[in-house]
């Protein structure tokens, strides 16, 4: 496809109008020896420390969760990419990354770290002040203090700027005076320090504020009652009149809603590693029950029905993380080309982080839902042990939906996908007109018929990766030329497209995946990988088909419409592949190894 | 006191074991590898302890093996340890790996020479006392407890249906077990200095294995669990009696 041009540093988004060359993604199977033991560690801590107490810690037993969090902070896990001046060890974001992977599989405790090691403690490394970042970070680093993020308001939550907590200036003028309540705050039961978001007086955006457990005027409902993470501490905090130091403000007047928006991007692509953490430990566990659980004098592993879903579980899992490390080595890259054109450390992570943010929400969307398929089959495999709350299924079950609804609603984070990407294109950061007005002309022009490229392994998915980004472009192109300024209300059209867009990134990121894993091990050791993205970006194909298909049959009329669908076809066809052959295959792998193992 | 721990590298302990050539190689490929347990939770462990306490001023590392043996000893140097030593050779003849280590340690004053009571792969358990005669040196295998008062080594060990309790004075070699020391999981400070510290390659210059390994073989596939309803003891009599032959 000579009309898309090859990039080597992709820019946020621009997976859609450009190629990507595989030799500049970062995957799993390269990481080096010292992730390697940051991982073990990681594994160990849960083995030990949560494992043996998931049901200790589920009925949250006084001191437990906090201890816990004591025991990762000696181990330096609550510090891993906080800088080395501020007490933590200045690992690189995907090292960071792959450490929320490890913990992901630790159901209610993954949760407690997650939201102290970024929503806990992001804000005020990245916002604060040297004197902010001096006071708290060497403690959240090691875990004396413990984070928490108050930005839900009982009235506010995907709409986080118009909560109602208001602060104001005491009239000596060295205090903020917070007055509001926030609710849904995980981690509020132990946690010592609170980024809290209120407008001052009538300011039309957020402030953010570093707040003290020990101010006065906060205190703290009873625990909620949750369906699943119940071990998490999640709480409503009340402040009145809570008495904040002035000095404490984070960043700028009116920054909060920026602050908030900008830990949200990382929380997202963090939500991708953890949830495929918890994944892959779902379906090991699976596998491990399939291959001991004996019906009609077989291991029901043996069975077809079985296979298919403990492979379904492992492409889905694979592609997931396949696009969590695309992402996180992109928005590490642009971090480092914005430090070296000059900008501080801070600014360059956030704007690095701000580029990514398609991508974010992209993978927050797929991860979550290939969890809940994966724990969903993962209970059906279990049978009727997985309905049972002795069997691990009951809790990977209730755990894991909650991913579908924090860090941004899927549905809010479906409608950023497609509206950042189009605010791109209006500002002129991003060139859609272009390559679309390119896919129009060659509708109207004969058909290419061209083979894929002859002799190159990945040829087939390429030409269709890069048909599926014609498929987008013509069904954005025209959503936009139709709908114009209405297309932000038409929330299906939205939800279509984002089905695209994340389709497209998910398929493209495990092709380039599965292409350097050839070139680093042979094809013939790559079999099976080979399988899952064939089977992947053939189920793709449908899924693009299908969301394209319903927009254009709501928006486009008469020969247009005829014209349009007749080009969806054609820019969605796949060959026809045996793909029952290539997910008996994958699970063989998978029982063969009693475990996840790619 | 300087300590030196022998480390050894087995396989992890969920491996499929694949024999190949004829059944007298094993398969390394999908093999991942680990610190033997015995030599990591409790003879290491116990070294970095004494090390913490002031007791020890060195602990050093020492393992027989190929390159391939090295992200296992950084992993050890990760847990603690000061400098690591790979003698570089093949380490499946337990007399010829106290060889190299004996050839290593003979001219290096080490007080307290610790390793597990044995390999999980290979099972021998004779390269501690094998090392104890070439450095003539006391030895105490199996040590379940370790304590150090003075110039003296205060141990426990299992023996038939009780304990004994040794003491011996240094220069001494002794085998570790459970209950010497706790399993520790290495912390990013570890993980981090682990790099930064030595690892020096000695190549060894004697090679008289006492004995080569002519095959292996898989033990026997473990046959399902079969229940037996409580109330049936006369079946479970009679399949221990005809069919497991056992009484």
């Amino acid at each position: 496809m000579n009309d898309i041009e090859t990039v080597k540093a992709l820019k946020g988004g621009e997976f859609l109008i450009r190629e990507t060359a595989a030799d500049s993604v970062f995957i799993p199977e390269e990481w080096n020896e010292e992730q390697q033991m940051i991982a073990e560690t990681c594994v160990n801590f849960l083995a030990q420390h949560v494992k043996p107490n998931l049901n200790r810690i589920d009925e949250q037993e006084e001191g437990l969760m906090s201890h816990l969090m004591d025991e990762a902070g000696a181990l330096g896990l609550l510090g891993v990419s906080v800088p080395e001046e501020y007490g933590g060890f200045g690992k690189d974001f995907k090292t960071s990354m792959l450490v929320t992977e490890k913990l992901g599989a630790g159901n209610s405790f993954s949760v407690a770290f997650s939201a102290h090691s970024g929503i806990g403690t992001l804000p005020i490394l990245y916002y604060g002040n040297d004197a902010q970042k001096q006071k708290y970070i060497p403690k959240l680093a090691s875990g004396e203090l413990k984070g928490a993020y108050c930005l839900t308001e009982p009235s506010s939550g995907s709409d986080a700027n118009s909560g109602k907590a208001r602060a104001r200036l005491s009239e000596d003028g060295t205090h903020y005076l917070i007055t509001g309540q926030k609710m849904w705050i995980t981690n509020a039961g132990f946690a010592d320090v609170f980024t809290v978001f209120a407008k001052i007086d009538d300011d039309e955006n957020l402030s953010a504020f570093i707040v003290e457990k020990d101010f006065e005027g906060i205190t703290l409902n009873a625990e909620e009652h949750k369906m699943g993470i119940k071990g998490s501490s999640t709480r409503q905090v009340f402040f009145n009149d809570c008495k904040v130091p002035v000095e404490n403000l984070l960043s700028d007047r009116q920054n909060g809603f920026k602050i908030a928006v900008n830990i949200l991007n990382i929380g997202r692509m963090k939500l991708g590693g953890g949830t495929v953490g918890a994944s892959k430990e779902v379906i090991s566990q699976a596998v491990h029950y399939a291959n001991e659980r004996e019906q009609f004098g077989r291991a029901i592993s043996k069975y077809g029905a079985i296979k298919y879903k403990l492979a379904q579980q492992a492409i889905l899992t694979y592609a997931s993380e396949s696009a969590v490390y695309r992402a996180s080595q992109n928005m590490e890259e642009a971090t480092e080309m914005l430090v070296a054109s000059g900008l501080d450390e801070t600014n360059a992570k956030l704007k690095g982080t701000e580029q990514f943010a398609i991508e974010a929400a992209i993978i927050k969307v797929h991860s979550s839902e290939t969890l809940d398929y994966v724990v969903d089959e993962g209970v059906q495999i279990y049978g009727g042990m997985g309905y049972s709350a002795e069997a691990p299924m009951d809790r990977a079950y209730r755990d894991s939906r909650i991913n579908r609804i924090f860090e941004g609603t899927n549905e809010i984070n479906r409608m950023l996908t497609v509206d950042m990407m189009l605010k791109r294109a209006l500002k002129g950061d991003l060139d859609l007109m272009g390559p679309a007005q390119k896919v129009a002309g060659e509708l109207m022009s004969i058909p290419d018929f061209g083979a894929a490229e002859e002799g190159n392994l990945f040829g087939k998915e390429k030409k269709y990766i890069a048909n599926f980004k014609k498929a987008i472009l013509m069904v954005a192109g025209g959503a936009v030329q139709k709908l114009m300024a209405q297309l932000g209300k038409e929330q299906e059209v939205l939800m279509n497209l984002a089905d695209m867009l994340i389709e497209l990134y998910v398929s493209e990121s495990l092709q380039l995946r599965v292409e350097k894993l050839v070139s680093m091990r042979g094809e013939d050791s790559c079999k099976e990988q080979l399988d899952i993205m064939r089977v992947y970006i053939n189920d793709a194909a449908e899924k693009i088909a299908k969301a394209g298909k319903e927009a254009l049959n709501y928006f486009a009329e008469g020969d247009e419409k005829k014209m349009m669908l007749m080009g969806l076809k054609r820019y969605t066809k796949t060959e026809d592949i045996n793909s029952t052959q290539a997910r008996r295959n994958i699970a063989a792998k998978l029982i063969a190894e009693n475990k996840y193992c790619f | 006191m300087k300590i030196l721990v022998c480390i050894s590298q087995v396989p992890d302990t969920s491996t499929k074991v694949v024999l190949k050539d004829n059944s007298t190689t094993i398969e390394n490929a999908g093999v991942s590898y680990i610190i033997n347990p015995y030599d990591e939770w409790y003879a290491l462990i116990r070294a970095i302890e004494l090390k913490e306490s002031g007791i020890a001023s060195d602990v050093d590392l020492v393992t027989v093996g190929k390159a391939n043996t090295e992200p296992v000893i950084r992993k050890a140097l990760a847990l603690g340890g000061d400098k690591a030593i790979r003698i570089d050779a093949e380490s499946t003849d337990p007399y010829l790996t106290a060889v190299y280590i004996a050839e290593y340690a003979k001219s290096m004053d080490y007080d307290l020479i610790l390793c597990g009571k044995e390999s999980i792969d290979y099972n021998n358990g004779s390269v501690g006392s094998m090392l104890a005669e070439l450095l003539d040196m006391d030895y105490i295998g199996f040590a379940t407890e370790i304590k150090i008062e003075g110039n003296t080594a205060v141990v426990k060990r299992e023996i038939e249906g009780g304990e004994e309790t040794d003491s011996c004075k240094f220069p001494l070699v002794i085998s570790c077990q459970k209950g010497v020391a706790e399993a520790r999981i290495a912390n990013m400070r570890g993980i981090m200095a682990a790099r930064t510290r030595p690892l020096t390659v000695i190549t060894p210059t004697v090679d008289d294995a006492l004995t080569s390994i002519l095959s292996y073989e898989l033990p026997p596939a473990k046959a399902g669990v079969r229940l037996i309803d409580p109330a049936d003891m006369d079946e479970l009599v009679e399949l221990l009696h005809a069919e497991a032959k056992v009484i």
